[in-house]
């Protein structure tokens, strides 16, 4: 068999007319010619190999920068910042020499088509960007969104996701503290699979990536590299070579958690040890990206010899070796005297390493394979440079017919008894209902360190065993808000977080998003897009709480069909002493019930206009941002001083849903008065924002009151925690075992 | 005095620095010990963590079976050296044949992670003698492999001998940790070898030793505490 020479530099240079196959990489024309501008020459196929993953939409983020840059330019100032936008992961300052990195990222796509393998690697892809910190990973959340509950594809798909993120994390010991599951027909075929998690380290111990100082060794480790997770490459490579190679190769890469496992604890040794100068997990575009990344973060260039790749199968051509996303892979660069310990420290843990390069003075990075060299770039046109796009977006025609047909006047109950029927229906709706028969099939123990998980208002763990310094987590998204207002939308899910966080008497400090919206080719969607982020970064900065990081996740839409905008929010808070904080159940009956907030008309996009009228129309809810701020330092100080002994924000579904979830989860029922000038319907069913119940041993009421009140949040007595039931004064009852029944029966009979 | 405890580490333990802890907490001194050495550093006890140690593949507890410092535990094991086994610890003695029976996948096929009722059977091995026999007691159960199995006349000698140290309670509702969550037979969560030193267990008592954390129930710290009595007062 005969092979067409190796594509070198030279070789390209003096082939300027070979035909490269960009269009079908990924790559468009105007794209492609300015990559050869860049160059001064065509380029080889390893070097397009590497220009399309990094260019590609995942990678360089070309359509959703320009919006993005708000989060920068409108950051509030904040002194908890410790690392910013740009790097794996954000690092905040929590206080007591700790900093806490996190983030969530989308593995949306690769979840639809293989469910199991695509969370699984979401999960190990989110997880290295925490190691690749210098952190320890303590904690992961997965808000989740798929199809309607009862459609037969939802039953292939979601016990796939939930196994596979049970699967890897579980694996890896890390406790799953939080996260959603939300059906909505929307994601039918794009449901959204997000993955966030938590780091912990001490300030000294930040790591960064960049390769600097020259000589230094570059050190590949962990899985050996093979044609998992490779799209367009393998067209190159069959351009390239003769056909003596597997053809196809799995778009969907497959994980090893208990690979994960060792370079976790392997890559936290060498940490310790002070062994590493720059550091970079191996996710999307592999290779291409850890390499390009690292020079380009750093002063110096990069020379690899990738004939030193460890690989899983000897076919692969450099061009794949390049593009390929087997997990389980890091990358770090290491001082020349420092190399041995490091390769001894993998070893203690049976995981391979090998030096593929190091650091060079200049400013290239210059790959090499089987003596040719294949790739020189300036490794900033490839990690940084790539194209940006203003894409065309407008507010689409449809939006004002959306909005004008107002929720508010959908046929509401006409009697108790109708209004029953429908408390009841909300609480056993799928998006209501317990997810229990989910949550449990994912370790929220392991570590030893969690105060709280789901269904708490948000995850906590204690990262200080002597002090009881602790952190807490929540994520939030509302698509159907945000279909019907994404500036708002993206400020109530923004709000709900930032209000989770407080009600389990933690303070908010930063944010995460991952922003999952449909294709940004589509006018309309780029609007939503757009108005999100707008929405995100005026209401981070209004709230003092900077966006740390994040995700972009576009192309979900399955033909004309776009997802709602689904802009998805974390909140990171930080609580002085975990032993105080607030838990969802209620705990003594006695204990007066308190709402929190004011309460409107507010049904568009609600829960009720869901369930009961199958109605996606009107206004959200309606945000303010300074009685957010407000509820949640009532929240924080009621906590910390001993005021309440429990608390549970209100969203969707509104009071009725957060007093069942608190009586169920403490055994307690609860007899609620309907306050003056409030209808039961609304009183029990609208989604106002800025609101929460508490639960007030009558010791404190003086005190709780007197609070609120000095400080103008209006808090209204409506009911007390008593016997077995919830009890409506004058209009119903529903006893703890009916709702148990309704509440936690619905998602095993749908998916076990 | 204190007594010294071995927590041994497998590639893939996850619960090593928990056990770690529980250990500290009953006033005991964690020793760490390593899968690759055979010295068991002069330890008066070993425990057996959690996790997945080589990832569970080929079968929980088959490969981590073979290390090296197996090969010592095993004999000094048989001389009377106290070992506890939980969850995948309880899978690799099994795999080592310390306790007979064996492990199979849950017979619902997912992974449960759940605060679980047990009942104390036998409270008078090396790790038990802290509780009461007849006591109920909740600690947090989390495993894909947790279906205990033996044959009938395995099934027969460990009733007849009190050697189920602990049965899942499957007289209450689901929701609140009752149920047998596995298939278990007999409702089998934890057993002892004939000399009482060995025992294995399902759930995990390291999880349940601090107010607060995880369920906020103590009711596993009792395992430690009974090892350090027996060792200090031996």
């Amino acid at each position: 068999m005969s092979r067409t020479p190796l594509d070198t530099v030279e070789h390209a240079a003096a082939t300027p007319d070979v035909e490269l196959p960009w269009a079908e990489l990924g790559l468009k024309k105007d794209e492609y010619e300015r990559v050869v501008e860049i160059l001064g020459r065509r380029p080889t196929g390893a070097e397009l190999a590497m220009y399309s993953v990094m260019w590609s939409e995942h990678c360089s983020y070309k359509s959703s920068k320009v919006h993005l840059r708000q989060f920068g330019e409108k950051a509030p100032e904040s002194d908890a910042l410790l690392v910013g936008i740009g790097e794996n992961a954000g690092v905040v300052d929590v206080g007591q020499g700790y900093a806490v990195t996190f983030k969530v990222e989308s593995h949306n796509h690769p979840s639809y088509v293989e469910p199991y393998q695509g969370a699984a690697t979401g999960v190990g892809g989110i997880v290295r960007d925490i190691i690749a910190m210098g952190a320890r990973p303590v904690a992961v959340v997965d808000p989740l969104r798929f199809g309607a509950a009862d459609h037969p594809d939802t039953k292939r798909v979601l016990p796939g996701v939930v196994a596979g993120i049970g699967g890897y994390g579980n694996c890896l010991g890390l406790p799953n503290i939080g996260g959603e599951v939300v059906f909505d027909a929307c994601y039918q075929g794009n449901p959204l699979v997000n993955a966030g998690a938590i780091g912990v380290m001490r300030h000294e111990d930040i790591h960064l990536a960049k390769a600097s100082g020259a000589g230094n060794k570059v050190i590949l480790y962990g899985a050996r590299t093979g044609g998992d997770g490779i799209g367009g490459a393998s067209i190159l490579a069959s351009e390239t070579f003769d056909d003596a190679k597997p053809s196809k190769r799995p778009a969907v890469q497959v994980g090893d958690p208990f690979q994960e496992k060792l370079l976790i604890e392997c890559t936290l040794e060498a940490f310790a040890e002070k062994l590493v100068v720059g550091i970079q997990d191996l996710g999307a575009a592999g290779l291409s990206c850890a390499t390009s990344e690292l020079a380009s973060n750093g002063s110096g260039g990069m020379r690899v010899t990738l004939d030193d790749v460890p690989l899983r199968d000897s076919t692969l051509s450099p061009e794949e070796i390049l593009m390929s996303e087997s997990q389980e892979r890091m990358c770090a660069v290491v001082e020349p005297e420092k190399v041995d310990r490091f390769l001894e420290i993998c070893e203690k843990w049976d995981v391979i390493a090998t030096v593929i390069g190091e650091v060079t003075d200049g400013d290239r990075l210059e790959i090499y394979w089987h003596g040719g060299k294949i790739v020189d770039v300036d490794p900033r046109t490839v990690a940084h440079e790539g194209p940006v796009y203003e894409r065309p977006y407008a507010r689409p025609a449809w939006q004002d017919a959306l909005q004008a047909d107002d929720a508010n006047k959908l046929p509401r109950p006409r009697s108790a008894e109708e209004l029953r029927a429908q408390v009841l229906k909300l609480v056993a709706s799928p998006n209501q209902a317990s997810k229990k028969w989910i949550t449990q099939q994912y370790d929220h123990f392991v570590q030893g360190n969690t105060v709280l998980a789901m269904p708490e208002d948000s995850g906590m763990i204690r990262i200080d065993e002597e002090t009881g310094l602790g952190v807490a987590i929540a994520t939030d998204g509302n698509g159907r808000y945000a279909k019907l207002d994404p500036y708002t939308g993206a400020q109530l899910a923004l709000a709900e977080a930032y209000r989770n966080v407080a009600a389990t008497g933690a303070k908010p400090l930063a944010v995460s998003d991952c922003l999952n919206f449909g294709s940004p080719e589509d006018p309309a969607v780029m609007w939503q897009f757009a108005e999100a982020v707008r929405g995100l970064a005026d209401g981070c900065r209004q709230l003092g709480t900077p966006v740390t990081g994040g995700n972009v996740s576009l192309y979900n839409q399955t033909g004309e069909a776009a997802i709602h905008p689904t802009p998805v929010v974390a909140v990171l808070g930080v609580i002085d002493d975990v032993a105080r904080r607030t838990p969802v159940a209620f705990q003594e009956e006695g204990q007066l019930l308190y709402l929190l907030g004011d309460t409107r008309e507010e049904f568009g996009g609600s829960a009720w206009s869901q369930v009961v009228h199958d109605h996606l129309g009107g206004l959200p809810p309606e945000v303010d941002l300074e009685r957010e701020r407000l509820l949640a330092e009532i929240l924080i100080s009621a906590s910390r001083d001993g005021m309440i002994d429990s608390a549970h924000d209100l969203s969707d579904g509104g009071l009725i849903q957060a007093v069942v979830e608190s009586a169920l989860l403490g055994g307690k029922g609860a007899r609620l008065v309907v306050p003056d000038g409030l209808d039961a319907f609304t009183f029990l069913l609208s989604e106002s924002a800025g609101r929460a119940i508490v639960a007030v041993p009558r010791s404190e009421e003086v005190r709780f009151t007197d609070m609120c009140g000095a400080r103008g949040l209006p808090a209204t007595r409506i009911g007390v925690v008593d016997g077995d039931t919830v009890e409506i004064q004058g209009e119903f009852d529903l006893p703890l075992t009916e709702l148990r029944e309704a509440h936690e029966n619905t998602i095993p009979a749908l998916l076990a | 005095m204190t007594a010294r405890i071995g927590v041994v580490t497998f590639p893939g333990s996850l619960d090593d620095r928990d056990t770690q802890r529980a250990i500290r907490l009953a006033g005991a001194e964690p020793v760490a010990l390593w899968h690759k050495d055979k010295d068991l550093k002069q330890v008066d006890a070993v425990v057996l963590c959690g996790g997945f140690s080589y990832g569970d593949y080929l079968r929980a507890g088959a490969i981590a079976r073979f290390s090296p410092v197996m090969d010592t535990l095993v004999d000094q094991a048989k001389a009377g050296l106290p070992v506890l086994g939980i969850c995948n610890g309880f899978q690799i003695l099994t795999e080592a044949h310390l306790l007979p029976g064996a492990m199979l996948g849950n017979d619902h096929l997912h992974f449960i992670c759940r605060d679980q009722k047990l009942r104390v059977e036998n409270a008078e091995t090396a790790w038990t003698s802290d509780y009461t026999a007849g006591q109920e007691i909740s600690i947090p159960l989390k495993n894909m492999d947790g279906r205990y199995v033996a044959d009938a006349y395995t099934l027969d000698k460990l009733e007849a001998e009190g050697r189920v140290a602990f049965r899942y309670l499957t007289r209450g509702e689901a929701a609140e940790g009752y149920g047998n969550p596995n298939g278990s037979l007999n409702d089998i969560a934890g057993i002892t070898n004939d000399a009482g030193n060995v025992v294995g267990l399902m759930p995990h008592p390291e999880h349940a030793t601090e107010p607060l954390i995880g369920t906020g129930r103590t009711d596993g710290l009792p395992f430690f505490t009974s090892i350090l009595k027996k060792l200090v007062t031996a």
